[in-house]
């Protein structure tokens, strides 16, 4: 069958660079699914992106829809036939709105049950017919963030200018936002111009021609290559930061890198702040020289060709030089004060309308602060250090760098407390205490550090929860899913042997005694319940653990985090190991037959055969080799001590009646179970793990 | 070029485009956005085109006349279309050439910049435009103004008079701009700069602006139950700069903040409303007989 090139191409008013990508994803992801759905064959999709145009190629494409043969499934037949055997008034509505008569009727078994069908043809149309459908997938590629412009009704991540839709060499008409397709597109905004296309697989080729390279993936060559044509040059390494290649690649259609240079006085300023106003304020590569040594020079990327460059780097490099004098001004400006002087500032912050001044909120941190400092058992010397950590972690907030380069909370905070004279330990937690700043990133590196990052964030979480800022959806301003998977985090790697309701209680206590407006403490309790216990599920599944397992160790709270990680590890592997069977299939028994328990203490006396005793006694003694393993936090310890009791399971329910006849003798039997039960369910739900021995591994 | 210059061309540029040339609003405002000429004529169905300069009060960022770049009044070159046209791009573009830019010499971006003021419930999508790296001009399709969905929505161009005179003249600092032949920026403006920075920060009497404040808002009040929206606009201007005013001088309590911010926002939403339903009420009278 003959076939022809398809090409889509959505001309853009400028898409912002970090949605590009993702675009670009979901058109050829949709364009796939659309073919398949219209049953046209093709060979292969291509797909485009620059900040002005996503476009889709898709070669080969069958002119016709595929014919097909369908079996419609129709009403049972004791519903198509009435007594007679006549078709009823259901049998003729169902073939007639397959278009068909009673006459195309078959029978076919369905689990013994004979229900009529029809075969419906249909047949395949032309696709150049089918084609103008595709606007529905333009329409529903999805922004987070949509806008509307003149007077159309659609929403849409920018305007939409052009559209070229093409079938071999003729215009698949549609129109959106009463833009309508044509064969013409346009080349670079300024180097290139308006072309009509005549052929889709001359596309990339096209448009190179008019200063747009269409694949992002050869922009960044480009740049690449600018950058290591500049090293060899100038003898110079400038590090590529992925995060801000990819951005530079999706800011422009036509990649020219240059180099700048800036005055050196500037070197003297903290590398962060040089970095930050290079790479976040403007996009620009910093340069190193040997050993990671910063020079006064930067790497940008202009979206244009090499004429007149020295005009655009003189540009760049008087808006570098501008930032880098205000930079300048505001660290001398800022070393001329005091930490006091930053502290009494705050009382002047708010942190959150209803949780007070940011002054309010680093008391809070300070007195969670001093209380983990106590459980950890910290020297008077490092209490008072991390002390001064919580108390000081917030003034760099007030400085005019921060204010100025808000991504530099924290890293100035570090910077100024040691010019300040504050011990080094304590600057660092300043820095550190911000961290993780997401999912993956690094955590603290100090004690100090992570102990007031905990004390932060706990603040932060349980504040905007006590006064009804629960995250929903997509919606959490203040971050505190992150903030809570960063606690998480943290008591693991430093396997804390802190219980998480340990600290939320003291920093619901806290609030308790503050003025803040607080919902009512039942509800709080369980609002934060249920969100830790959520985050907890999620690390719980990022470190490989299944859904029922980690449900199963987190039926009695978090807890212990280390602890209540190394028992979801530790079942996980037994969940899948063979050995395991006997004692998990004894104390599921016991488990589901303790259910029918009520709590009454064992009486020993009451024992009818040796195996009752026996198990009694395996019990007593498991439950002291549990208590030493769980004081010390010995998951697998613990878990032993409960397997001990496998055996006295097992021959327990071989020489007993549970229900026995004699009523004391049948409850006696049962608390004994359900002692066992409230054992195995201190240490995990065991009961809703789905065992996999049964497979083989 | 000068700065007159620049703006003569601008408006020369515009009007040509069919914009109304409108002058500076009288009443001290944060921004060109705040103009009665942006906010209320951005709302509603009808059609409107209009630029105009418009000087721009900031007294928390005074610095005595001392900062080269950061000033108590600087100046807005505002453009508003409604609907926004098609080739907007084009358009602004088209004056950037007027004014001497060749993007060809150049480096020009659209980068990513959404704005939002919520003292006037408006908020919108848009990028800041690049030239070789310097912000020159605020791009902004509105989507909301004064808590109401913009529709038909209107286009805004801001361009930074003396950002953009740094660069055309090639100075450091804003007070080294020629004006206009042989008068320099520092010469209009630097003895205004001192004393507004003075006044601003050391001198002005809070409990006077207090006072103000609160008649101006019974003012707006008074004047929006009869009514008489223009008039409760122009109050709500002054009670937002005398807020400004209370802001830099740091008499205002966080808590106390909050509450200013929103009784201005309150006003605000209410004027834009009643102006809606007066236009309404007056058949919006310019609407062609077709849009109608």
């Amino acid at each position: 069958m003959k076939t022809n090139d398809v090409l889509f191409e959505i001309g853009l008013e400028e898409v912002p660079a970090r949605f590009i990508d993702d675009a670009e994803a979901q058109l050829a992801k949709k364009t796939q699914q659309w073919f398949h759905d219209a049953r046209i064959s093709y060979q292969s999709i291509t797909s485009f992106s620059t900040p002005r145009r996503l476009a889709v190629l898709v070669t080969n494409v069958e002119e016709m829809q595929e014919t097909i043969e369908e079996e419609v499934k129709g009403p049972s037949l004791k519903i198509a036939k009435d007594d007679n055997g006549n078709w009823t008034k259901a049998a003729i509505g169902f073939t007639s709105g397959q278009g068909q008569t009673v006459d195309d009727i078959y029978t076919k078994e369905i689990k013994g049950t004979p229900y009529v069908f029809v075969k419906k043809h249909i047949e395949g149309k032309k696709t150049i017919d089918l084609l103008p459908s595709f606007k529905e997938v333009i329409e529903n590629l999805h922004f987070d963030n949509n806008m509307r412009w003149g007077s159309d009704a659609i929403r849409y991540v920018r305007p939409i200018r052009w559209l070229v839709a093409l079938y071999g060499a003729e215009v698949i008409p549609f129109e959106i936002a009463h833009v309508q397709t044509s064969n013409r597109t346009r080349g670079h905004r300024f180097l290139g111009e308006n072309i009509v296309l005549t052929e889709p697989r001359a596309y990339e080729k096209k448009l190179a021609e008019q200063y747009v390279i269409v694949h992002p993936k050869k922009r960044e060559q480009l740049i690449l290559e600018g950058i290591r044509k500049l090293e060899a040059d100038k003898n110079i390494h400038i590090p590529i930061d992925n995060n801000l290649l990819n951005e530079v690649r999706n800011l422009v259609e036509y990649p020219t890198v240059f180099l700048g240079s800036f005055a050196e006085q500037y070197l003297e300023l903290p590398k962060e702040v040089l970095v930050t106003s290079m790479r976040e304020h403007q996009r620009y590569f910093p340069v190193e020289g040997g050993d990671h040594v910063l020079l006064p020079y930067f790497a940008g990327v202009r979206n244009g060709d090499d004429f007149a460059l020295e005009t655009v780097v003189k540009g760049n490099e008087k808006v570098l030089h501008a930032r880098l004098s205000d930079a300048k001004f505001f660290f001398e400006e800022d070393q001329k004060q005091t930490i006091d002087s930053y502290q009494e500032k705050l009382t002047k912050v708010v942190f959150q309308e209803k949780l007070g001044t940011i002054h309010d909120k680093v008391q809070r941190v300070k007195s969670i602060t001093e209380t983990i400092a106590k459980w950890l058992q910290l020297n008077d010397k490092m209490t008072d250090q991390v002390s001064r950590a919580a108390e000081i972690c917030k003034f760099d907030l007030v400085t005019n760098m921060v204010n100025e380069f808000t991504e530099l909370q924290g890293v100035m905070g570090e910077k100024y407390a040691l010019i300040c004279g504050e011990d080094e330990e304590i600057a660092q937690a300043i820095k550190e205490h911000y961290l993780p700043k997401h999912a993956d990133d690094d955590l603290p590196q100090s004690i100090f550090g992570s102990i007031v990052s905990i004390a932060d964030k706990l603040d932060t979480i349980v504040g905007c929860i006590s006064v009804g800022l629960m995250p929903s959806g997509s919606q959490d301003p203040y971050g505190l899913r992150r903030q809570a998977i960063g606690i998480l985090r943290i008591l693991k790697q430093r396997k804390w042997d802190i219980s998480v309701d340990h600290l939320l209680t003291s920093a619901i206590e806290l609030y308790q005694s503050s003025t803040v407006d607080m919902i009512d403490e039942k509800e709080i309790r369980a609002d934060l319940n249920e969100f830790f216990t959520d985050r907890a599920l999620y690390l719980l599944k990022k470190l490989n653990i299944e859904h029922d397992v980690a449900q199963a160790v987190l039926k009695n709270g978090i807890g212990i985090v280390p602890y209540t990680l190394d028992k979801a590890e530790i079942l996980s592997e037994k969940r899948q190991d063979k050995t395991f069977k006997p004692v998990q299939e004894a104390l599921v028994r016991v488990l589901n037959l303790a259910q029918k328990a009520s709590e009454t203490d064992v009486d020993p006396a009451l024992f009818a055969t040796p195996s009752e005793e026996q198990l009694y006694e395996a019990l007593l003694s498991a439950t002291d080799d549990y208590e030493i393993a769980h004081n010390s936090r010995q998951a697998e310890q613990a878990l032993k001590a409960i397997e001990t009791l496998t055996n006295p399971i097992h021959q327990f329910f071989e020489h007993n009646m549970v229900m026995a006849d004699d009523h004391n003798i049948r409850t006696n039997r049962l608390s004994l179970l359900k002692h066992i039960a409230d054992l195995i369910g201190d240490y995990a739900d065991l009961s809703t793990i789905e065992w996999k021995q049964h497979f083989d591994h | 070029m000068n700065i007159q210059e620049m703006i003569l061309t601008l408006q020369q540029y515009w009007s040509e485009e069919n914009c109304i040339i409108m002058h500076a609003y009288d009443v001290e405002k944060g921004a060109g956005t705040m103009s009665p000429m942006t906010l209320l004529r951005s709302l509603g169905p009808e059609p409107w085109n209009v630029a105009y300069v418009e000087p721009s009060r900031r007294p928390d960022d005074g610095r005595y006349g001392k900062n080269p770049n950061r000033l108590y009044q600087h100046h807005q070159f505002q453009v508003i279309m409604k609907p926004s046209p098609d080739h907007i791009q084009d358009l602004y573009l088209g004056s950037l050439k007027r004014l001497g830019i060749n993007p060809l010499e150049h480096d020009i971006r659209f980068v990513e910049d959404n704005w939002e003021n919520p003292t006037l419930g408006a908020s919108g999508l848009g990028w800041e435009v690049w030239l070789d790296g310097m912000e020159i001009t605020q791009f902004t399709y509105f989507q909301q103004i004064g808590g109401l969905e913009a529709n038909p929505v209107s286009v805004e161009l801001t361009y930074g008079i003396e950002r953009l005179a740094s660069y055309i003249q090639d100075k450091d600092n804003v007070f080294d701009l020629e004006w206009t032949d042989g008068v320099m920026y520092r010469d209009i403006f630097g003895q205004p700069e001192y004393e507004h920075s003075r006044y601003t920060f050391d001198v002005s009497n809070a409990d006077m602006l207090f006072k103000l404040f609160t008649m101006y808002e019974k003012e707006a009040k008074a004047a929006l139950e009869h009514g008489l929206i223009f008039p409760a606009y122009d109050y709500v201007l002054k009670c937002s700069h005398t807020f400004n005013l209370l802001d830099a001088r740091g008499v205002i309590s966080v808590t106390e903040r909050t509450g200013y911010i929103s009784r201005v926002r309150n006003m605000a939403r209410e004027i834009a409303k009643a102006y809606v339903n007066e236009r309404e009420r007056l058949g919006f009278p310019m609407l062609n007989e077709e849009e109608k």
